[in-house]
Order: C-alpha cells, then structure tokens, then sequence
C-alpha cells in the first residue's frame, strides 16, 4: 500500500483546492514562463531586423487550426462535466472529440510543415529576395548551374488566394518560370528553420506548441483508455485528474490563441 | 510494528491517515520507533534506490551534489596549478590527466588551453546548477521541509523521484561530456554566443555528442529536475502544513524555500527557452544568437544572420541573477534556525526576516542586466538596472541584521553548526559589500571581468553558501542518522575550512583591483602590469590545496559517525522546537507517528515563566509537564 498524503482528492478547507491543482497552476506559471523567454525572444529579434516577412503562411489554414483548437477545449470542459455528474459514456464521448480535435491539429500542421519544406527562397546579389515553387526537382537543383523557379503569385499573401490554394494548386504558367543562374545568387534554400530569422523563430514556436499538444494528447489519451479504470474506485479521483490535464490543455490553446497572430498576421 | 492489531485505518477530516484513536498521545517524541504502522516491506531498490521517500531522495540529493563539489572543486585545484605555475606538468595527477582527457588535451601531464577552458566551464557549471543548489535547494529542501511542515511526505512523491533521476541524468551527461570527442563544453558557465554558437563544431566533432551540445542537453534535464522540485516544494508548503501551523508560523527555512522554489519556477524556464534555441542554431544551423556577417577563423560563417548575442545574455541573466539568490537564500533559512537554536532566544525579528525574504525574491528578479553594463545595452537600461540593485542590498542588509542582533544577549551555544552559521555573516557581509561597486555602472568599467569580479561572487557562493551547507548538515545529521557528528573533528574542519576559504578568495579582490583579467590562461605571467601580484596566486594556489586537504576530517568523521557516532540522546538532541524534532530518529516511512498539531510559532526559547528554555511548536499546553518530564535529561 502506498503512503497516503492528504488533499489527494478532497480540497483542503483553507486553500480551497487538492495538491494536484496547485501543482498544475505552478507548472502552468512556468510554461508561462518557457514560452514568455521564447516570445520575448521573438520581440527582440523582430524589433532588431531590418526585414521581416509578411504573409508567408496559410492564414485561412491556421485560422482553421484556430477553431479546431478552441473547439478542443470546449469538448474538454464537456468531458470533464460529464464525469462530474457521474456520466461515463458521455465523458469518453467528449474526451474522444478533445483527442480528434487534437490529432486534426497536429495533422493540419504537419501538412503546413510539408508545405514551408517545398517553398523555396532564392536571395540574389543584389539583395533582392525571390520566393517560390522549384520547377524541378531538389536532387536536379543542387547539380544545375541555373534554378528554374515558379515565383509566388503577386497576390499570395491575400485571403483570397491562400483559401483557393489550399484547394487547388495555381495554374501552372510556362512562361511565367524563372530561370537564375547561380552566379547570381547569394543564398538559396527551401524553408526550413535555418532560411531566417523568422522561419527559425515559425518553426521553434510551433514546433514546442506542437510537443505539448502531442503530450496533451498521450495523457488525455492514457484517461480515455487505461487510465480511465480509475472510475470504478474513485471516480472524483479520475475527475480531478482529468480537470488537471484540461488546465494544461486548455493553457496549450491559450498559447496558440497568441501564436495564431503573432506569426500569421503580425 | 502494530500491523494486524486490527485497529481500522480511517481518514480523519484533514485526510490525515491514522492508525489510532487521536488525542492523548500528541506529543511523539516516542523513541526508536522506526516505522510508521501501515508500511509494508518495500525491496532494497524501492526503499534505496527508487524511493518516493522525501528523506532518501534528500539524502540521494545531498551525496550527488556532495560528490559533485567535491568533483568541481578537485577540477578547480588541477587549474589552481596551471595558474600559479603556468606551463608545467601538473604534478602527481599529471599522468592521469594525460590518460583520461588525451594526448591532444594534457600532453605529458601539462594543462592545454582547451582543456582548461573544459575545466573552468564544467567546474562553474556543476558547481552551481548540481552541486550548491540541489544540496541545498533539494537536499535540505527535500528532507526538511516536509518534516517542519508536520507532513508525511511531499505533496507529489513519484513526482519527487522523478526530479532527482532527471537530475542525476543531468549530472551523468555533465560527467560524460567530458569522454566525447574534443571534451567538454568551453564556453564558461554562461555559455556566452556566437562563441557557444560555433564551439565544438566542425572537424573531430560529432554533431550531437560533443562538449557544448551535451552541456545543453545536460542543462535541459537539469532545469527540468528543478522544475519539478520546486513545484513539488511549493504545494508542499501550501497544501499538506500540519493544523495550526499558520504562515507566521513556519520556520524561517520553509520561508527561504517557499521563495527559492519561486525563484527557480520562473526564471528557469527561460534559460530552458534559451537552451532550445541555441541547441536550434546549433543542430539546425538557425542564427537565433548570431549576427549577421559573423565571421569565425576568417571564413564567413554560413547562416542567415539576422540574431542577437544579446539576447542570450539577456535570457540567461534572467536566470543566472535570481539563480545567486537561489544559492544564498536557503542558506539564510539554515543560519536562522541555527543562531534561534543555538542562541537560546527567538530570532530578532522573524517578521523582518521573513518580509525581507520576499522582496529578496521579487526584487532578484529585476536586477539581471547588471551583469551587462559592458554590452553596449544603453544608458537608461543601466539605470534601470543599478537603481534596483542598490534597492535589493536593503532588504539583504536586514536579513543580515536580523541575524546579527539575534546574537545579542542570547548564551550561545559554541556547536559545530553555530561556528559554521556565525561564519556565515561576515563571509555572506563580504560577498554582499563587494557586490555594491559592480551593482553601480561607473565603478563596474574598470572592475568588470576581473578577478574581483571572482572574488566577489565566490564569496557568495563558496564560502556563504557552503558555511550554511556545513552548518546544516551539522544541525541535520543527527536526525537523519540517529548519530551526532564528532564535535572535535568537526570544529578542526571548520578553523581548516573557513581560514583557508578567506585564503583562496581574499586576494581575488586584490589582484582584481591591480587588473588580473579573470580568463587569462597563464594566471597573468604573461602580462607585465599583474606582475606586482603575481605571488598572491601561490598564495590562493596553496591556500585551495590546504582547503582539499582540510576536507578529509569531514568526510572520515561524516562516514565515521554515520555508523559509529555517539547515539542522539533523544529524538530532539539539540533541544529545539521546531516540527522536524518531533518525528522518531531517523524518521521511518511517513514521519510523524501520530498527527501533529502545532500551537506555537518557531522560535519560543526561553520564555519566561516557562519550564524549560523551549517549548517546541507541537506541544499543547496540557502535555507541556508530561512532555518536560520525558526529554529533559
């Protein structure tokens, strides 16, 4: 038998609440933390650069994440309701559309991920950056003296245009190909973290994000399979443990509601 | 043991688990009792090696961190020979140091320069994040503060057990660091970039195992370890303190943990922020800390540009200020109830005390760019940043004070711990004093990366710090062991340990103010305007090898009286009232043997009228007669 500590499962009177809530409040303060040092970072590189690029994401896919997200923690909150009020299929309904939610958003952002990977910027001489699709493969690109590339549309950035893109790719214009020699370039890359300073900063922020929903995900999913046994013995026990883990879920949107316009359309 | 006496296990209204009616008996100085009735025989793993018993993972805290210092100061005696005789093999262990770090490092028993730059980076770095602050942070964290709180445990003891392997995994990767290609991490304890950024790449470095990248992977379990621990320790302290045990009640030393544990849950996560991003810059070649146009070797370094070497620092410092006060707080909480103890009288103010600690632990968070006035970050910063510098020396001058008044009038008790804790004050006043014109940007210019900047900062965080870690293991040992630790040896230990400390690091000041510059390979021989204090580095050199040897009474008595000490005459051998001396010695699985309930603040020695120069926190007054009868002897 295991030691047992107080407030476990009942709140303490004076406090108002069991050890496991204050230990997720403390562990949310520091994630405020974690992520409060890499925004800052943020700040502080962007407001040190003399360029920074607009418009190179999706809006109207992370808009969509946006709501997947948000949605996500409502079907949190009904799950956890559920097992308030001793309703246990309800509750593994609701958990069950929290983990969909959730795998859907890491789906969508993998896709996005694919998408920076075939996106490639040229940097010329001159400074002049041009971004677009290789109109070749990247194994013919490294070996060729000159890059044939299909520049981004003048109106990529728009609202329109990425919510047609994402369903279509834009009509292939023979003439509208660029053909650089490579002597006229000082950088080319697809983008990936290391292209710049704001890739590096996309792909670090949304890459942590993207762990901790990952982690949200195995402990919501341990709760909804074998974790959830805990019902039959205890179940105020099972719905404290559920209500920590919906704090750290919901804290997990709360990042992306800022990620969201801090990335895409700042 | 009492199991299968049928009594029924049942949960009182606090949640308390107990195995017997309550009341009557709730003064448990019951001695010898080891265990608490429910436990059932663990195995040896469980009990010793993965243990969620606060008291085993303080103690495995404590002899990892031991064991480290003494690794990090061993490196910091090889270095004291390369500076006092530049050049020459290091005698006696220089074999041993070509056999193990390689041809390429010690060639014929002489330090390289690369490897000294290993050994300082790795002596700084385990000594402060895996030496000084999991023994005091976590080891005393851990065993005490569970017991002053009346507690049968931490609130999250798997949790607990989580924190110290997160931790020694981090010490193992720290250790190994040193076996991989090119050795361990160079960049100094503060890993500064773009030098970190581009360390240990390129030819004979692998891309993962290599010095720099593991010290920040080392790091990464590190912080986490301490994230952990500290969440740990602060639910401890707000959910499971016994009845009656209010905030103005709890010892000092809950006090400096509860703001220590607060220190370290918000400025370490951004160090841990910062690792991600230079481990990104260095396995993914982005150029988070590296500006554009940097050039290493004369060969355009091949990144986008576009960062900050900055940033780094800025993200670091927010770290590495309150990480100082993280070292010296604890220690503060040890020496309070040492001099409470052992002056025989309540400390001078405990609210002064206690109120100090909390703007110590808020102001410590704004103070980081002092370490930063040579950057080039702008004169209004500055002054932002010398204003509340000055301002945090007011409340550490009250501690101070406090504890200095505490003395006054009170029959002080000469024990092994009081010498260290009296130590304390003026190596702590010292360290504090020279702390004041490197907080003040114009006197900084000309001391800034001297070895007055040394000096001054291991006076903190040597002989402050390790004068409270001494202390408290004097003060704790008897009721983690059941022994006391040798007075006789003990005060030869302390005259060894504090004459030969004042001897390393006085003249560290002295040579700063001549100019000795603190990175400088050869100690300065190399360099005609620190010839004038040239000798003070045989000076330093011998007084740290002195100070090793000095070290051996204390580990020959510490093992020595672990099993042949003289036996603790009671449960509370020091006579003294705060909850942890309630508990049986050692303290079995669960603590307390019956519910503690606590009627009085901390510190009532010597209370007029009394029968007794103490009267301990968990003693009602009806039980006060019985209760004198049995431990007074």
């Amino acid at each position: 038998m295991e030691l047992e500590i107080p407030y476990t499962v009942t709140a303490r009177p004076d406090t108002g609440s069991y050890n496991a809530k204050i230990g997720i409040w403390l562990f949310l303060a520091s994630e405020v933390m974690l992520f409060g040092g890499l925004f800052s970072a943020y700040i502080f590189l962007r407001m040190g650069a003399t360029h920074w690029p607009h418009h190179l994401l999706n809006v109207p896919i992370g808009l969509f994440n946006t709501f997947v997200l948000i949605t996500s923690s409502i079907t949190m909150v009904m799950a956890w309701t559920a097992l308030k009020m001793r309703q246990f299929q309800s509750y593994r309904r609701w958990l069950a559309a929290t983990l969909v939610c959730g795998v859907v958003f890491l789906g969508i952002k993998s896709m996005e991920y694919k998408d920076k990977f075939h996106h490639y910027g040229v940097i010329l001489n001159n400074g002049q950056e041009i971004t677009g699709h290789l109109e070749m493969t990247p194994a013919e690109a490294l070996k060729s003296p000159t890059l044939r590339i299909l520049p981004d549309a003048e109106d990529a950035g728009s609202f329109g245009y990425q919510l047609q893109s994402i369903f279509r790719r834009p009509a292939t214009g023979e003439e509208k190909v660029l053909e650089i020699p490579k002597s006229d370039i000082q950088w080319w890359s697809n983008f990936t973290p290391r292209y710049s300073t704001y890739l590096a900063t996309y792909f670090t922020m949304t890459g942590l994000h993207g762990l901790h929903i990952l982690g949200g995900l195995l402990v919501l999913g341990f709760f909804w399979g074998p974790g959830a046994k805990l019902y039959r013995t205890n179940p105020e026990h099972l719905a404290n443990r559920v209500e920590v883990a919906g704090l750290f879920w919901h804290f997990v949107d709360l990042v992306w509601i800022f990620l969201f316009p801090t990335l895409y359309l700042l | 043991m009492k199991e299968g006496t049928g009594v029924p296990q049942e949960r009182n209204e606090q949640g308390y688990t107990t195995g017997r009616p309550q009341g009557g008996g709730s003064t448990a100085t019951a001695q010898g009792a080891g265990h608490h009735e429910h436990q059932i025989e663990l195995s040896w793993w469980r009990r010793y090696v993965f243990s969620t018993d606060h008291k085993v993972i303080g103690i495995q805290y404590m002899m990892t961190s031991l064991f480290v210092a003494l690794f990090g100061f061993g490196l910091m005696v090889v270095m004291r020979w390369q500076l006092s005789f530049p050049g020459k093999p290091v005698p006696v262990i220089g074999p041993l140091l070509t056999a193990v770090f390689g041809a390429n490092m010690a060639p014929g028993g002489v330090m390289t320069p690369n490897l000294y730059n290993s050994f300082g980076a790795i002596h700084g770095t385990m000594m402060i994040f895996m030496a000084i602050v999991p023994a005091l942070f976590a080891g005393f964290g851990n065993f005490v503060v569970p017991l002053q709180l009346g507690a049968p445990d931490m609130a999250f003891p798997r949790l607990n057990m989580a924190s110290f392997w997160s931790f020694f995994a981090g010490v193992v990767i720290m250790l190994g660091s040193f076996l991989v290609p090119g050795g361990a991490a160079k960049s100094g304890w503060t890993s500064y970039v773009p030098l970190a950024d581009v360390a240990d790449t390129g030819m004979g470095f692998e891309p993962i195992l290599n010095g720099q990248t593991l010290w920040l992977i080392g790091m990464a379990f590190n912080i986490t370890g301490s994230l952990l621990g500290s969440i740990n320790i602060i639910a401890t302290i707000i959910q499971l303190r016994a009845p009656g045990l209010q905030w103005m009640r709890l010892p000092v030393f809950v006090w400096s943990e509860l703001v220590t544990a607060f220190l370290l849950l918000l400025a370490f996560p951004p160090l841990e922020s910062a690792a991600i991003l230079q481990l990104m810059d260095r396995l993914f070649g982005t150029s988070f800390f590296s500006p554009d146009g940097l050039v290493i070797g004369g060969r355009h370094w091949p990144v986008s540009g576009g960062g900050s070497a900055l940033l780094w620092q800025h993200l670091f410092w927010f770290l590495g200020h309150p990480e100082v006060y993280v070292q010296i707080l604890p220690t503060m909480g040890i020496v309070g109830e040492v001099f409470a103890n052992n002056t025989r009288k309540p400390l001078w103010s405990y609210k002064i005390f206690v109120y100090s600690l909390l703007a110590i632990g808020f102001l410590s968070m704004v103070v980081w760019a002092h370490h930063m006035y040579m950057t080039g970050m702008g004169q209004s910063i500055s002054t932002f940043f010398q204003i509340f510098t000055t301002v945090i020396s007011i409340p550490s001058v009250l501690l101070g004070t406090v504890l200095l008044l505490s003395l006054w009038g009170g029959s002080i008790r000469l024990s092994t711990p009081m010498l260290f804790a009296l130590a304390w004050l003026p190596m702590f006043g010292i360290g504090g004093l020279t702390g004041l014109p490197l907080g003040w940007t114009a006197s900084d210019m000309v001391l800034h990366d001297t070895y007055y900047v040394i000096g001054h900062f291991h006076y903190m965080m040597a002989p402050a710090s390790i004068m409270g870690l001494f202390a408290g293991i004097y003060y704790w040992f008897p009721k983690a062991t059941g022994r006391m630790l040798n007075e006789f040896w003990g005060k030869v230990h302390f005259w060894m340990t504090i004459i030969f400390f004042n001897g390393v690091f006085f003249p560290m000041l002295v040579q700063g103010f001549a100019g000795v510059h603190r990175r400088w390979y050869d100690g300065g021989a190399g360099w005609q305007m620190a010839q004038p204090v040239l000798w003070l580095n045989q000076v330093m050199s011998v007084s740290a090898w002195i100070l090793a040897v000095g070290q051996i009474p204390f580990i020959i008595n510490f093992f020595w009286s672990i099993w042949r000490g003289r036996k603790v005459d009671s449960d509370n051998p020091w006579r003294a009232n705060t909850l942890e001396w309630a508990t049986p010695t050692p303290p079995g699985h669960g603590n307390f043997l019956h519910p503690v309930t606590v009627y009085r603040g901390p510190y009532e020695y010597s209370v007029p009228g009394a029968p007794r120069d103490y009267l301990p926190q968990w003693e009602g007054e009806e039980s006060r007669v019985a209760e004198a009868k049995l431990t007074t002897v």
